[in-house]
């Protein structure tokens, strides 16, 4: 478990963000904001974070005091947001209290805080992020923000020591008493009917490193009354209006077979899967394509999708689309395809057959590969234009309109969006750089050939990480260009970072914490950059961004095809792993994605300008403005 | 020619945009004596049923409804017309197209050119017989956006080579073709049949090149099933002297796919450039003006196929347990039956029985009389006592004699064999009389022929004079 030992070196190094200070002129006013909100006020230097011990209060009376003060000082959050979790609230504050960045916010916390009144609507988003995230990971919202990160079931943990008697040191924990927390946990996510987010459990596994170095942090054994109060919790969150869609746990047999009895396509799952990765789909890859492809012609068939959407569903299947942006647009193509196609069949209105429709496409697509953060906001938005349709409009004008919109979201969001974002980082290569990069974003070797075609002199150091190795296709499209060139795999990051001078990187999707997702490997690579002091640039559209808060690479992730690491290209003789399904011992893992934390990234490149990873929330926020202000129109 | 840019001209959510060509030929020189003018190639029973219904099922099972059916002749042509409105009533509206008996099928495919209307279309040979999913022959062609896909399969070497060892090697060797495929078996960069190739390959430097590596197959058949998309119809038409679609088209297309196209050509894929162009234009039109290409521009697919090709040939590579074959020689002609007998006998249709057969209930079997595996019976057909039938298709209303052993052969319809006769290897066509005492080894018999009392042939082509 990685978790442990990166939270523990994170929490005793600054943010990037101070280091390097990039500014851009878009986003100046969110630089001092985010100063003050790091910093807090007269604390320059941020020191590692130290828990002070708690004060002997019985923890219902320290939660309901401190939820009232929560509740006072932050007017804006909303009262059912909280009223629904004082757990969270007392989790919350009890954040605000630890982390420095809030220095003096500790408990007399409403006067910090409207002293500055600028950081207020950043908290607000903030905790409105966490009440809409996920109930279960409170703290996570502040993991991009405050530089204590405390994942939720030790800030649990904290508060109910508190209650019991304030004690500091680790206690021992028999091995029949962890089996009880485990058990506790499993029966809380069951409870939770799949829908409990798989940080909770992963936080609590990881936080055994983190107590070491995070200032003695006790763990103690949880008592099984815990449990009920965070489901409570849990349930609550989720009538919560704006709870995003909770998403399938493939460790749920009954739900998968559930979901999986219409599948078009023929999935078999695989046998051997990881256990800490049972919660995501993953099926057996060789099945999947000849049982698609078998039924190409018999699209006419009812429940069947539309040709244009059954092709990309295939060439997501082959891999033939790869990349969020590609598989976004060829996603929304078909999309608009199917649209020019159809017709309201009788005694249906357009808004809502045309939305059940869309439905059970995005359904085909996603069995053919689990869906990007790209596409589910392009599939939000489309489903929010077909709503906001105004009633007058003939099938025809509707019809044109969303193909219009669809359009328009391409060439704004994304190409034009990549265009600007070209010119943002052209800036930042300067004469003589060397620029590493990771994989193969496009957007990256579009802003190498960009500079290249300024006439910068600069190098591209491109490492690889098997088994996709999509940095070769990468390095060939750059050594055509003519451009200098280091190619290496990741087990050479650490030599070669000592002469990089930035990191150019792509993302899945950035979250509301600040996490940047990105191909697997893109991580490790950030966290050399990082160690070595080099600013880590991230290349995003903002269409990408999402508001749900992770912490880990584990509870949403993609599973890719084991069977790409048994062989190795060029290496024949290696055969151990030939068979590997047959072995009930052995598991492999193909993870997709990795999650970065925000603390390795100094800035993202938008097409909005230059933002640290901790104004995320605010695009976010004003995203989200600017669509409602759309469907109001 | 209409322009390749029929985006938006298509109207409804029709199946899949995709045309479908049958060259059903016409009568074979190769399969003399059994093809005659009344029983055009297409038409030649196999398994009982003529060899064309195995492709228009496949078809049909396919959702491709409105198939063009070339068919060199015009007799033939009538003929196989009134045999598709007949089997094909309620199932299949097909257009047969004939064409002068001697084109090519190149040629066979220009006559139906103006009809192809789909982006896409499939061209396979009405004399093929094999159970490759269809669509994803399609989808493969599809997702590579080749200009040419062809499916191939691996050389069908299984019964007929291990039984003509006995005979030494008199038969021809099959025709090899020399396939020159990229290293992840996706596109063709080379073809040649063996009947072209003296000493020498030819292979052009600028496709190894861009491949960088390229595997070279012998042990791989053409099935002469492609899918083309249309700017392969330009091609044709801008190229009078491809005469044949295997032999001259396909060659041609493999060994020109890094040229770029000619001006009138070029398709809906061009640079993205090009989309913000063509979103002036077609403002009223309410297409997508981001066109398909930018997908791929922004994709970055593992390397498949060619870097740079402009009209990428693409490769189906049938499975080892698909089967596949055509009945292109008289020899073939015995095998397919046999195995559309024996293993491939799903593709018929018929229920086979607990003796792995196919019997119809009308069949009257004698006393003491065998039938074996891997048989077919048709309709109305006749054994004597004391009979013994193995691996062989009867067709309907054959009426045998007693004593009469007939292995691995083919009779068609109506055929009358009297007593101890012996029928081995060999195929007799409709109405074919062997008198008493017969033997026939390795033989081919024509239409209404009459083999003598005791007579004994080997090795023969027997027909009627014409």
């Amino acid at each position: 478990m990685d978790g442990g030992s990166r939270r523990g070196s994170r929490q005793g190094m600054d943010p990037i963000v101070r280091r390097v200070g990039f500014v851009t002129p878009g986003t100046e006013p969110e630089i001092p904001l985010q100063q003050v909100v790091l910093n807090g006020p007269g604390q320059s230097s941020p020191a590692p974070v130290i828990i002070p011990p708690r004060p002997i209060i019985a923890s219902s009376t320290l939660s309901q005091e401190i939820n009232s003060k929560t509740t006072a000082a932050l007017k804006t959050v909303t009262v059912d947001a909280l009223k629904n979790a004082n757990i969270e609230a007392s989790r919350v504050s009890e954040d605000l209290t630890l982390s420095s960045s809030f220095g003096g916010s500790d408990r007399s916390g409403g006067e910090a805080v409207s002293e500055v009144p600028a950081s207020l609507s950043t908290v607000t988003t903030m905790v409105r992020q966490v009440s809409i995230a996920s109930a279960s990971v409170p703290a996570g919202g502040f993991a991009g923000p405050s530089v204590g990160l405390t994942p939720a079931p030790i800030a649990a943990s904290v508060s109910e020591k508190a209650a019991i008697g304030g004690v500091k040191e680790k206690p021992k924990t028999t091995r029949a008493e962890r089996k009880a927390i485990q058990e506790a946990q499993r029966a809380a996510k069951a409870a939770a009917q799949g829908g409990g987010k798989a940080p909770s459990v992963k936080g609590s596994v990881a936080g055994g490193g983190d107590e070491k170095k995070g200032g003695g942090k006790p763990a103690e054994p949880k008592t099984p009354k815990a449990t009920p109060r965070r489901e409570g919790s849990l349930a609550g969150s989720e009538k919560k209006p704006p709870v995003p869609a909770v998403r399938m746990q493939f460790d749920d047999k009954d739900r998968v077979a559930k979901a999986t009895k219409k599948n078009i396509v023929e999935q078999t799952e695989t046998k051997n899967r990881v256990e800490l990765f049972r919660h995501l789909p993953q099926y057996v890859h060789g099945s999947q394509l000849p049982s698609a492809e078998a039924k190409f012609f018999r699209v006419q068939e009812p429940g069947h999708p539309h040709p244009a959407v059954y092709q990309v569903g295939l060439r997501y299947l082959t891999g033939d689309i790869v990349g969020a942006n590609a598989r976004c647009v060829a996603m929304l193509l078909a999309f608009a395809e199917m649209i020019r196609d159809y017709s309201t069949p009788p005694q249906k209105t357009l808004v809502r057959d045309l939305t059940a429709k869309i439905n059970s496409h995005v359904q085909f697509l996603t069995t053919c590969r689990p869906h990007a953060v790209s596409m589910g906001n392009a599939i939000k938005l489309l489903k929010t234009r077909i709503l906001k349709l105004p009633g007058h409009f003939t099938e025809a004008e509707a019809k044109k309109s969303l193909i219009e919109d669809i359009d328009k979201f391409i060439q704004e969001k994304i190409v034009f969006a990549d265009k600007v974002i070209v010119d943002h980082a052209v800036e930042k290569i300067r004469e003589g750089d060397v620029v590493l990069t990771h994989g193969h974003s496009h957007v990256v070797e579009k802003i190498l050939e960009a500079a290249h075609a300024r006439g910068k002199n600069f190098r591209v150091v491109v490492v690889d990480s098997r088994p996709r190795l999509e940095g070769k296709a990468l390095l060939r499209r750059l050594l055509q260009k003519g451009l200098k060139c280091t190619y290496t795999h990741v087990n050479g990051l650490c030599y070669i970072m000592q002469e990089v001078d930035r990191v150019f990187l792509g993302a899945a999707t950035v979250l509301a914490n600040g996490v940047v997702v990105s191909r697997a490997g893109s991580a490790a690579t950030a966290m050399v950059a990082h160690a070595y002091s080099v600013p880590v640039l991230i290349c995003c559209e903002t269409y990408k961004f999402h508001e749900r808060v992770q912490l880990d690479s584990i509870c949403s992730n993609e599973l890719g095809n084991p069977e790409a690491l048994v062989d190795v290209p060029g290496r024949k003789e290696l055969t151990e792993l030939q068979g590997w399904d047959k072995n009930d011992n052995l598991q492999l893992l193909n993870l997709t994605y990795d999650a970065m934390p925000a603390d390795y990234v100094a800035m993202i490149i938008t097409e909005l300008g230059l933002i640290p990873p901790t104004s995320v929330p605010v695009i976010l926020r004003e995203y989200r403005k600017e669509s409602n202000a759309l469907e109001l129109l | 020619m209409p322009g390749v840019a029929s985006f938006s001209g298509r109207g409804g959510h029709g199946p899949m945009d995709f045309d479908a060509v049958v060259l059903a030929g016409g009568l074979s020189k190769q399969l003399y004596p059994l093809v005659s003018k009344e029983l055009p190639k297409a038409l030649l029973p196999v398994g009982n049923k003529p060899v064309l219904s195995y492709t228009l099922e496949m078809l049909e099972a396919n959702n491709l409804t409105h198939p063009h059916v070339v068919v060199a002749g015009e007799e033939a042509a009538s003929r196989v017309r009134a045999w598709i409105s007949d089997a094909f009533q309620d199932r299949l509206t097909a257009r047969v197209t004939a064409v002068p008996e001697d084109s090519g099928t190149a040629e066979a495919l220009r006559a139906v050119a103006h009809q192809i209307r789909a982006k896409d279309f499939i061209v396979l040979s009405g004399d093929l017989v094999c159970d490759v999913a269809l669509g994803a022959v399609a989808a493969a062609h599809c997702r590579s956006t080749a200009a040419a896909t062809a499916l191939l399969c691996s050389q069908p070497n299984s019964s007929f080579a291990a039984e003509s060892k006995d005979k030494g090697k008199a038969t021809t060797a099959p025709p090899v073709d020399y396939i020159g495929l990229t290293t992840d078996g996706s596109s063709l960069l080379f073809c040649a049949s063996a009947a072209d190739v003296e000493h020498e390959l030819r292979i052009r430097r600028s496709i190894l090149r861009a491949a960088g590596q390229m595997v070279l197959r012998t042990d791989l058949m053409d099935t002469h099933l492609y899918v083309f998309n249309r700017v392969v119809l330009d091609v044709l038409e801008a190229q009078p002297g491809i005469a044949s679609v295997k032999r001259d088209l396909l060659p041609y297309l493999v060994r020109t796919q890094l040229s770029p196209l000619p001006s009138s050509v070029t398709g809906p894929s061009s640079g993205p450039d090009d989309a913000v162009s063509r979103e002036d234009s077609s403002g009223s039109a309410a297409g997508p003006v981001a066109s398909p290409s930018l997908v791929e521009a922004l994709s970055h697919p593992a390397r498949r196929g060619l870097a740079g090709a402009v009209r990428r040939c693409g490769v189906y590579l049938a499975g080892p347990d698909k089967f596949c074959n055509r009945l292109n020689s008289l020899q073939q002609y015995i095998e397919v039956n046999r195995e559309v007998a024996g293993d491939a006998v799903h593709l018929t249709g018929f229920p086979v029985s607990s003796f792995n057969n196919v019997v119809h209930p009308s069949v009257e079997i004698g006393s003491k009389t065998t039938v074996g595996a891997q048989c077919v019976l048709g309709e109305g057909v006749r054994l004597g006592d004391k009979c013994s039938v193995k691996r062989s298709v009867l067709g309907k209303n054959c009426r045998i004699g007693a004593n009469v052993k007939i292995i691995n052969s083919v009779l068609m319809a109506g055929c009358v064999v009297e007593d101890g006769c012996h029928v081995q290897n060999s195929v007799v066509s409709a109405g074919g009389h062997l008198q008493e005492r017969a033997s026939l080894k390795d033989c081919y018999v024509g239409a209404a022929y009459t083999v003598g009392t005791g007579e004994e042939h080997r090795g023969e082509s027997l027909a009627k004079k014409q």
